[in-house]
């Protein structure tokens, strides 16, 4: 009988080439690498930014400059230079389009490469798209159904042209220039992003959706994400990643801001697969992400992720549960394979009374990869009967891999109700051979063992995700049990 | 049906099995019974292709191929099925969800499409039915927090769904009270044909109660050291298995 064993799977895994490691010629429009003020200066004035902007981009800089990198993280990668970095990169072929025939045909094949169509499908799915490659955004659709509910969703160099009086109230507010270094480099140099705005009482009726791509080498992207809900109103939104592979490693730090006034809810969904570098790990993508949402009266905001790419994570999507019965939850699954390093949990600031939240991660780990879930509940002396539940679960595959929980719980206020749970399995051979019994081979065997694993998580996502939330985890996890 | 000739298994250098010669014909049923230690359970697992043990000499044949060769998967696509003695969990997959994965693989492997919705439900209504299970039970991750009996008489639904030509069945009676026993024996029953094959597994007589054998072989350290009729079951019972220890030793 032929054996198949880890050094076989291993082998195969290897050959296992980035699925969407291409890279397309689209000419683009780069800045010469380095950072200061006058980049800083072209980057606002390149897109044609008010003064106001210019100036906070530029005290976001005079921030940035006096702070450290930080490494608290349990990961280890070689720090950037961010003087070696591009930090503005458009496709040429601007303005923007009025129809899909317009848009550069190359662009429209690699789109296709991804799986990401732009046509009526779409629409009949019920998902609007504003798709942006290398930090511009290039089309926007069902802009005009959004607009008849007064609904807002377009690039935010759009919205800080059209929009001003929206963008200059709330940016910055729940993610400030100062939060962190990668956020204060964020707030400097953004190039696109998404906004989106909900009016009060509106029901958003369909998802909203954005896919981020990195395109050309050597280049950063900062996006930066704002969604307003007003009173009483309902989004769900969904941002999906994939990027060509690319030897020297990418800086990816985007922003997300959230912003749930009373009694509105937003469901923030997101895919990431960006290049994790080779199976020696070298490339791959550095994510340094800030994502937080504020939670007014009755709010609610939910946080769902996917995480199966990148070299080096770093991404904690949080909420501020500021006002009086607000409602946090986070969702996630982070799989990590060969050299793959995550770091990656939510933060749950009680501040309100009766605020709630509850947090489910699934970690899986595979190859040589490290995995870590980071997670912070602060209950402040004035939140009454806050409640939170977490539960923090790691899949590990093979020998050589690693998980590891941080859970922080600071409570000051004595009714408050903290629940932590905690476990790590690993696939077992006998799972694999009683799947094998059964008919189903071993690669498949994992597919339905690392589904079952994540069930809770992926039925939080829209119908359409999930089942590409699926593939990805089959297409991240070929090859590798022990 | 079934054609071992000569198998000798061992694990990790340690010899299991030593020799076993074993004919099973479609339609019979085969009980092997034994001390424990004797090798049942290995039997088991090296049919249906467990990898960790190596076979060093001899050879199974299924229906006149040498499946020595294949894979766990090939085996059960080719109509080998085992009921575990002990069923693992897989949390967050439902029974049903196993199922239809395990059909529609074996039907991929043939060459067919994956068998429509409307069809897998009214098998899976039709076999639950035979087995007096409880449909809310399939929704159920698979055996996790089962009983001993649940994950029995889930063992023979997977059965009754992937209508085996060979059923395995290793020590299906352990865990079982009289009840379940005499359902899950039922079941095995209305699944015999003249078609399919059954090799039980067991160390008591009770199983051999409701599921009758035409054959019964007696495994002792790596060999089958005895066979006879159902009537052989019934003087184990009687007697214990020292006095076969006693001949062979003698």
């Amino acid at each position: 009988m032929s054996k198949y064993t880890e050094d076989d799977l291993r082998e195969e895994l290897k050959t296992k080439e980035y699925e969407y490691g291409f890279y397309t010629d689209i000419e683009s429009e780069t800045f010469p690498v380095g950072l200061n003020e006058e980049v800083v200066i072209a980057i606002s004035k390149k897109k044609n930014e008010p003064e106001w902007m210019t100036e906070w981009r530029l005290e976001a800089f005079k921030i940035w400059k006096e702070m450290e990198e930080p490494d608290w993280a349990n990961v280890h990668y070689e720090k950037p230079d961010f003087q070696a970095i591009s930090y503005y990169s458009a496709p040429n072929s601007k303005p923007k389009y009025d129809s899909i025939d317009e848009v550069d045909p190359e662009l429209l094949a690699t789109f296709e490469k991804l799986g990401i169509s732009l046509d009526e499908q779409k629409k009949l799915a019920g998902v609007a798209m504003d798709v942006v490659v290398d930090s511009v955004s290039v089309a926007t659709t069902f802009k005009k159904t959004l607009g008849e509910k007064g609904i807002i969703f377009m690039s935010i160099s759009e919205a800080i042209k059209e929009h001003p009086e929206l963008v200059r109230k709330h940016l910055g507010t729940v993610v400030p220039q100062k939060d962190n270094f990668y956020a204060a480099l964020n707030s400097a140099v953004f190039s696109d992003g998404s906004f989106c705005y909900i009016p009060k009482g509106v029901r958003c009726p369909m998802e909203l959706s954005t896919y981020f791509r990195i395109n050309q080498a050597g280049t950063g992207q900062f996006e930066r994400t704002l969604v307003i809900a007003d009173e009483g109103s309902y989004v769900s939104y969904l941002e999906g990643c994939t990027a060509p592979s690319r030897d020297e490693n990418q800086l990816h730090a985007a922003v997300v801001e959230l912003i749930a006034l009373d009694d509105a809810e937003i469901k923030y969904s997101t895919v990431q697969n960006w290049y994790p570098g080779n199976a020696e790990g070298k490339g791959g993508v550095f994510n340094f992400v800030t994502k937080r949402g504020l939670c007014e009266k009755n709010a609610k905001i939910s946080w769902t992720q996917v995480e199966t790419g990148s070299a080096v994570t770093w991404k904690y999507p949080s909420c501020v549960l500021k006002g009086d019965n607000s409602v946090g939850e986070f969702y996630s699954i982070a799989v990590t394979n060969n050299y793959q390093q995550a770091d990656t949990g939510t933060k749950m600031i009680h501040l309100g009374k009766n605020t709630k939240s509850t947090i489910i991660s699934k970690g899986i780990s595979a190859g040589k990869s490290q995995n870590s879930y980071r997670g912070l509940v602060q209950v402040s002396s004035r939140a009454e009967n806050a409640r939170n539940f977490s539960q923090c679960d790691s899949l590990l595959m093979g020998n050589e891999c690693g998980a590891h929980t941080f859970p922080y719980i600071e409570a000051k206020n004595k009714s408050a109700m903290i629940e932590h749970e905690a476990t790590t399995s690993k696939i077992g051979e006998d799972q694999i051979f009683y799947c094998n019994q059964r008919g189903i081979d071993t690669e498949k065997a994992i597919a339905l063992i690392v589904n079952g694993f994540s069930k809770e998580v992926l039925n939080k996502l829209p119908m359409e995700f999930a089942v590409e939330a699926q593939k990805l985890l089959e297409i991240s996890l070929e090859g590798s049990v022990g | 049906m079934l054609k071992i000739n000569n198998l000798h298994a061992s694990i990790e250098d340690k010899a299991i099995l030593k020799g076993i010669n074993l004919e099973v014909k479609a339609g019979e049923v085969h009980a092997i019974m034994g001390p424990n230690g004797s090798g049942k359970s290995t039997l088991a697992s090296v049919i249906a292709g467990k990898e960790e043990y190596e076979v060093t000499e001899g050879s199974i044949l299924l229906e006149g191929e040498d499946i020595e060769e294949l894979a766990a998967e090939e085996r059960a696509h080719k109509g080998v099925f085992l009921s575990f003695q002990y069923p693992v969990e897989i949390p967050g997959v439902s029974v049903t969800n196993f199922m239809k994965t395990a059909i529609n693989e074996t039907r991929k492997a043939k060459g067919l499409e994956d068998m429509p919705a409307k069809d897998m439900l009214k098998m899976i209504r039709e076999k639950s039915e035979l087995l007096e299970i409880d449909r809310k039970f399939l929704s159920r991750s698979l055996n996790e927090g089962f009983s001993g009996g649940e994950k029995k008489r889930n063992e023979i639904f997977q059965m009754a769904m992937l209508e085996p030509k060979l059923a395995i069945l290793d020590e299906t009676d352990s865990g079982l009270d009289i009840d379940a026993l005499r359902i899950v024996a039922n079941g095995v029953n209305k699944l015999k044909s003249k078609d399919n094959a059954v090799i039980v597994i067991t160390h008591y007589q009770r199983l051999l109660d409701h599921i009758v054998p035409d054959f019964v072989h007696v495994l002792y350290n790596g060999k089958i050291v005895k066979s006879g009729g159902k009537e052989l079951a019934h003087e184990l019972e009687a007697k214990g298995y020292d006095w076969i220890k006693e001949e062979v030793n003698a």
